[in-house]
Formats: structure tokens, C-alpha cells, sequence
């Protein structure tokens, strides 16, 4: 019996980055259905802007596509993409601030402590009294009040679950500093929930 | 094992990165200290909202559009 070809959704990453370097098209549609819901999500979660996630998301394959050819595949496709989507995403922070200050780098004072304030315990489940929409609200307002980098860490480590490793090698930082980055991230958005989700908080 | 200890290994725990040794005292310090056990089960869960993927769910209208912009400058006429 004839073996069939796969379909292209189903077919090995790998052969699908090989065709799409070689200029298929549905090759490489078929890498952007399988990438495009996380890189929204990242664009989200990185801008807090739908406008501007969904800006993030058409450029980041968009210069993916035109920079197919130099991608090395030394690294996993969607590495390669978070990081041309990470840097599509403070790109538009930068432009949306007037003060231009969204540095990557030094906004963190890794020797401070980082040390919990608030000790009261969370309702059981918080989420059952909130809508969908009022859930949405509440995860993102959280998420934007982080400074950036430490946004992007908690995103690509905990979100979308890249490795401590590859979160490192898409934004140029080790393997410390990606986890002191993500510990400083936790903390601080446990802060931000329990503010709204801590026993006694009007529901 | 002090607080100030337990809670600088928060997130190796929660990540289960940590040898059983220090995973066991964290463990016995969780038990008797009602502060970090609440800080280390407001965290996990914390993760555990963000992890709910669908709550960012991509709209349709929005990956049609792309799925059009990249037609229109990467592909053929297919």
C-alpha cells in the first residue's frame, strides 16, 4: 500500500523550516498556525495592548519570514521567533513611552532583596466569582504593572513555558539572571493578586 | 531552616529543580510556618492563572488578518 505524504499542519518542524527557507509558502503558513496564538499572547502580555499585540504579531512573522534565510537553526524555530517577537514588542513599548526608558538590562537590582509583604490567605477560588472578561482584566493589569524585562522573563518562562535555558538564549541574558529575574516576577505578581484575590476583599 | 532561607528557594521549588535534602527541610519549614506556606501557595497559583492559556485566546478576526497581511507580502497568489 502507497504511504501518504502528511498533511502539512501534522508534517516534522524541522522539514517545515527546510521547505519554508526554500521558499513555500504553505510551508510557511503552516509554521505560523502552529506559533501564532502564543506569539499574541506574548505580544500581549509584553505591550498589555491588543492594538499593539496584534501589531507585534504581523511584524514578528512578518521579519521571520524575510529573515528565514540567515536562521542557522542551531536553535529551535520558536526560540528563534520569541525572539524576534520580543524585540518587536519593547520596539513598541519604546515607542509608546515618552520617556523611552524600557531598558532590558539594568532595571533590576539583582543584589536588592526581594522579600514578600503580604501574608493573608487567598479566597479558595477567587476566579469562580469574576467573569471570564473581569479574569482577563484583572491577569493583565498585574502582568503590565511589572517592568518589562521582568514581564518578558515571567512570559516566556511560565506562560509559554520556553526552558530556563531558552529564555536565556532569546533575550542575551544567563541562566542566574533569568531566574532571579523570574523569582523577582512571581513575587511580585502574587503581590498584585493578592491585593484582589486575599480573604476579606469584596468579591 | 529560617524564612528569609525558605523563601529564597521559592521558585526552585516550585519549579522542582531542588534535591530531595533541601526539598525535604523547605517541607518541614512549610509545615510549621503558616506566613511562607501561604506565600508559597499564593505563588503556585499565581503561576497557575497565567498558565490557563486560553485566557489570551487569539481572536479569529485577528489571525485572518494576518494570515491575509502575510499572503499579500510573503506569498504567491495561492
Amino acid at each position: 500500500m502507497p504511504e501518504t505524504l502528511p498533511k502539512v499542519a501534522e508534517r516534522d518542524e524541522s522539514a517545515l523550516v527546510a521547505e519554508a527557507k526554500a521558499g513555500s509558502y504553505e510551508a510557511f503558513d503552516a509554521l505560523v498556525n502552529r506559533y501564532e496564538q502564543k506569539i499574541y499572547r506574548l505580544g500581549l502580555n509584553i505591550t498589555g495592548n491588543a492594538e499593539d499585540a496584534e501589531d507585534v504579531l504581523q511584524e514578528a512573522f512578518l521579519k521571520a519570514f524575510q529573515k528565514l534565510p540567515t536562521f542557522r537553526e542551531d536553535s529551535r524555530f520558536y526560540t528563534w521567533l520569541v525572539r524576534i517577537a520580543v524585540n518587536e514588542g519593547l520596539m513598541k513599548l519604546r515607542k509608546r513611552r515618552s520617556d523611552k526608558s524600557v531598558p532590558m538590562d539594568d532595571t533590576v537590582n539583582d543584589e536588592g532583596e526581594v522579600m514578600p509583604r503580604e501574608f493573608a490567605d487567598w479566597k479558595p477560588n477567587p476566579e469562580q466569582q469574576l467573569t471570564q472578561a473581569e479574569l482577563r482584566e484583572i491577569l493583565q493589569k498585574a502582568i503590565a504593572s511589572l517592568p518589562p524585562i521582568l514581564r518578558v522573563v515571567f512570559s516566556l518562562r511560565d506562560v509559554e513555558h520556553l526552558s530556563t535555558e531558552e529564555t536565556a538564549e532569546a533575550l542575551d541574558l544567563t541562566v542566574p539572571a533569568v531566574k532571579a529575574r523570574l523569582f523577582r516576577a512571581r513575587l511580585r505578581l502574587r503581590e498584585e493578586l493578592s491585593k484582589v484575590f486575599k480573604k476579606g476583599t469584596p468579591s | 531552616m529560617k524564612c528569609q532561607r525558605c523563601l529564597q528557594e521559592l521558585s526552585e521549588y516550585l519549579d522542582r529543580n531542588l534535591d530531595g535534602g533541601l526539598r525535604q527541610e523547605i517541607e518541614a519549614h512549610l509545615e510549621k510556618c503558616h506566613h511562607c506556606e501561604v506565600v508559597f501557595d499564593t505563588t503556585r497559583r499565581t503561576i497557575e492563572f497565567y498558565c490557563e492559556g486560553e485566557i489570551f485566546e487569539l481572536p479569529p478576526r485577528v489571525s485572518a488578518r494576518l494570515h491575509e497581511a502575510l499572503r499579500r507580502k510573503c506569498g504567491t497568489n495561492a
